[in-house]
């Protein structure tokens, strides 16, 4: 590795004001969302143009010296943690809608360009871009595509990577390539599919061809309220059972409703244990004829309470706390660890009730509030880092809910990615062949381990975390997580 | 040196096994896609059929888990039976394709427009790699960021990475009714007009496929749901079109099974698909209509169905030429990708991680 060559490189080619070296400059980048992981790079370099990010990957895969790209900075895992010594690349100013094609439904994109700027800018054709991660006003499709992120609304068109047509991208040493292109279909293995998700491993996204959907005619929400979580979680298994096929389901439990009543008065239930909210979406007459059914499924389960979204406000004010819940919640605790697993569906009612148990058993408070339908559990840990033996509650806590996870058939993460927080889990999800093969796929793209070093693949010492806390952005309330 | 025919594995180890054991293998489904075969005459043929069956399905939890030889028709009844199917609606099911088969070909049919193609829905793999590695991707649950996505690579690998041996999917329940409008076109700009605003609409629609037929070209339009609201919705499409009769409902379901049987192909004929978009379609057309070939446009115009007469080192140079791509299934070719491929050098890296010693054909 020779960090003086590559610095000397860089600095010939571009200027002092965009790549950054001095320590105040660099202490923004030192970590991403998931703030208890700090490390400091020897630089930052602003990309103003895709060449820029070529010449530089190419820089450091010469120098042989490690780089991680980076959007918003907001993974929760620390995917875009730096690189102690190595060059983070970032990307917010790539930040261009090439084209958009609304007779051919895609956005060509750079990948700084954020999430929610791609709606926009598809809004006035009706067309939209379907994934919707809680950091949408923040977070880029660059990020995105690296951790193939959802959302609420990913239940029935799927995740970022059932949205990605094509991407041309860096490889960590040097080549471009273009793989897939505008058509929703393709021959040969799907490589881009391959690409996202890779979690910063292979290089940088370039370019990203997006499929836009068109906007639903209309929208119908409901709002139930339970006795329990797992009764809430038991009313999810039936309404996925009953045959509908829901945009958007989602579960708070009684901690998430109080933070998001105090914070924005979504007019929730206070005295439930539960809430599940259900939203359809489609044409009309036919949303109008399933709605019926699934009040009549809700009806089944046993609810205290059920509310009907009567308007665009109603419905707007419903997702207004459940958007809002986890940052609610956050306040109520000086510090917070945020899970993210996977559960199948059907069994979503037995894991809640263990990750109550579990919460009894560590004496910490656990606010649940997460993607249902697709069994996308998000346990939020409250604690308190200056209590004693805290910290390593919750921890211990967060990890026997990934295990319960896993012993139900699920996964470790459902979309915040592996990152540097869940290496050690890797080794319980896949066996050691698994792991092998993917390393061996990763060397070949990038055999000196130079894209995003560290992250994904289990490690010897991962470093200490220390305490947990809201990304800046959160606490200044520019964005708010699910 | 010794040729041997066929084996045919009942376990994942017969296959790691086979594969250790055989410096040439060819691996065979339900044989639907006869030009994916092709190999030297040295190859052994590692025939999946025997490895079959159901291994998980829990209807409640709207994901199955089977052995790669089991056919299309099996899991399609299977999920029939409880009013569920595959979304991406896979060609070839009465024909005998496998799952191993569909998910190597990457194959997807009309059906695919509604909710998306097979890479969509591929939610877990196991495979056999060429150094005889038992290797799994993905999961068994709908939402998964866990590691990289090797069930992707798995998609479109057409034997020649790996042995799947067995497959996860995400599944949807089934409409239960369907229609179908058949909407002639007074040209095929009208058609891919038709097409691009349909596409941006608000119209739920199942199926969009664009045909060309003696008197020009014909959209037939299928939409799914509750019967009750059927008429009503079908009725409202054909006045936004401002025409269109509905296809009578003894014909309809026949009309798409045909579609997915690919029947239309004569005797004889390469069968060719290849990704395609509403703007590449008209200069497609042209020499396509040239050529003599038949063809049917899928998926909202996202893919061509190619039925091409002669030799397809013509079609090879026509798709270069227009920057298309082409996967042939059927006809006579040594290699079964025509004009250009993307991401070429990238697959040539995953090649030697996955079957360094080249014992499947080379991709
Ligand atoms: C408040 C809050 C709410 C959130 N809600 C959700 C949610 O609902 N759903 C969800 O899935 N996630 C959520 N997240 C997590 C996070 O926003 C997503 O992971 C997002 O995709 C990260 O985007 P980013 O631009 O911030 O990427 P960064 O954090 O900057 O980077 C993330 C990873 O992507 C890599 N990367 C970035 N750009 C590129 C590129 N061009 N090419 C290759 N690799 C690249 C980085 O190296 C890193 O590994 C939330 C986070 C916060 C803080």
């Amino acid at each position: 590795m020779n960090l003086d060559g590559l610095l000397d490189e860089l600095a010939s080619r571009f200027p002092a004001a965009r790549l950054l070296q001095k320590p105040a400059q660099l202490a923004p980048y030192e970590s991403d969302a998931l703030t208890a992981f700090r490390s400091r790079p020897a630089a930052v370099l602003l990309a103003a143009t895709q060449d820029d990010v070529i010449q530089a990957v190419r820089l450091c895969h010469h120098h042989s010296v490690p780089f991680v790209a980076r959007g918003s900075g907001t993974s929760l895992s620390g995917g875009s943690l730096p690189v102690e010594n190595g060059l983070v690349i970032a990307l917010n100013k790539l930040d261009r809608i090439v084209r958009l094609d609304p007779a051919q439904r895609i956005a060509v994109v750079e990948p700084g360009v954020i999430n929610l700027d791609v709606s926009r800018a598809a809004a006035p054709y009706g067309l939209y871009y379907a994934p919707d991660p809680s950091s949408q006003l923040i977070c880029t499709i660059g990020g995105n595509v690296a951790f193939n992120s959802g959302g609420a609304h990913c239940l029935k068109y799927g995740m970022t990577a059932n949205h990605v047509l094509g991407v041309k991208a860096v490889l960590p040493d040097g080549e471009v390539v273009q793989l897939g292109g505008e058509s929703l279909e393709n021959v040969g293995p799907d490589l881009t599919g391959f690409f996202v998700g890779s979690e910063g491993l292979f290089g940088v996204a370039l370019e990203i061809t997006l499929r836009l959907l068109p906007k639903p005619q209309l929208y119908r929400t409901v709002l139930a309220a339970y006795d329990s979580l797992e009764a809430a979680g038991d009313a999810v298994a039936m309404v996925v059972a009953s045959g509908l096929l829901p945009g958007a389901m989602e579960i708070m439990d009684a901690l998430a409703i109080e933070a998001a009543e105090a914070a924005v008065h979504a007019g929730y239930p206070r005295d439930a244990a539960a809430l599940l909210i259900v939203e359809l979406e489609g044409e009309r007459i036919q949303v109008e004829a399933e709605f019926a059914h699934l009040l009549q499924v809700i009806e089944g389960s046993n609810p205290k309470t059920v509310t009907v979204a009567k308007d665009d406000a109603d419905r707007a004010r419903i997702w207004k706390g459940r958007k809002s819940a986890f940052s609610a919640v956050g306040r109520l605790s000086p510090d917070y660890l945020v899970q993210d697993g996977v559960v199948p569906r059907s069994r979503l009612g037995e894991a809640l009730a263990t990750i109550e148990r579990l919460s009894r058993k560590h004496d910490l408070r656990v606010a649940n509030v997460f993607h249902a339908g697709d069994g996308n559990l998000h346990p939020l840990i409250l604690f308190n880092g200056r209590v004693a033996g805290e910290l390593e509650r919750a921890e211990e806590l967060a990890g026997e809910i990934i295990q319960m996870c896993i012993d139900l058939g699920g996964s470790i993460t459902g979309e915040h990615g592996v990152g540097m927080e869940k290496r050690q889990h890797m080794n319980t999800m896949f066996t050691a062949t698994d792991l092998e093969v993917m390393a061996e796929l990763r060397r070949a793209l990038d055999p000196a381990e130079i894209s995003n070093r560290g992250k994904m693949f289990p490690a010897g010492e991962a470093p200490a975390l220390r305490s947990h806390g809201p990304h800046p952005l959160e606490r200044q309330g520019v964005i708010s997580r699910e | 040196m010794a040729t041997i025919t066929a084996i045919a594995p009942q376990t994942n180890a017969d296959v790691q096994e086979a594969v250790c054991a055989n410096p040439q293998l060819v691996v065979r489904g339900g044989g639907t896609k006869s030009a994916l075969l092709a190999a030297d005459t040295d190859a052994a043929t590692l025939d999946m059929r025997q490895l079959t069956g159901m291994i998980e399905y829990a209807p409640g939890e709207f994901v199955f888990t089977a052995r790669a030889g089991t056919t299309l028709q099996e899991v399609a009844a299977t999920l029939a039976e409880h009013g569920q199917y595959l979304p991406f609606d896979p060609p070839l099911v009465e024909q005998g394709a496998t799952l191993g088969g569909t998910i190597a070909a990457g194959l997807s049919g009309s059906g695919r427009h509604r909710y998306g193609g097979l890479r969509d829905f591929l939610i877990g793999v196991r495979f056999v790699d060429g150094q005889g590695r038992l290797v799994r991707g993905g999961g068994k649950v709908v939402k998964n960021a866990a590691g990289f996505d090797l069930p992707k690579l798995m998609v479109g690998s057409i034997g020649r990475l790996g042995v799947i041996v067995e497959a996860s999917f995400k599944v949807f329940p089934q409409p239960p009714a369907f229609a179908t409008l058949r909407a002639p076109q007074p040209s095929l700009d009208a058609a891919l007009t038709t097409m691009a605003r349909l596409n941006g609409s608000t119209f739920d629609i199942e199926a969009l496929d664009l045909l060309i037929e003696e008197g020009g070209s014909v959209l037939y339009i299928r939409q799914g749901g509750l019967a009750t609201t059927l008429g009503a919705r079908q009725e409202s499409l054909r006045a936004w079109l401002g025409g269109g009769e509905a296809l009578p409902e003894a014909d309809e379901a026949a009309f798409w099974a045909g579609s997915r049987s690919i029947g239309w192909v004569p005797a004889g004929w390469a069968l060719v698909k290849t990704p395609v978009t509403l703007t590449a379609i008209p200069v497609l057309e042209q020499v396509l209509a040239a050529g003599g070939a038949q063809r049917r446009y899928i998926g909202g115009g996202a893919l061509a169905w190619i039925a091409w007469p002669g030799d397809l080192t013509q079609l090879d140079a026509y798709l270069t030429q227009l920057q298309l791509s082409g996967l042939v299934l059927r006809g006579a070719a040594t290699w079964p990708f025509v004009g250009t491929r993307s991401g070429a050098s990238l697959a040539a890296r995953v090649k030697r991680v996955l079957d360094p010693d080249n014992r499947f054909p080379i991709l």
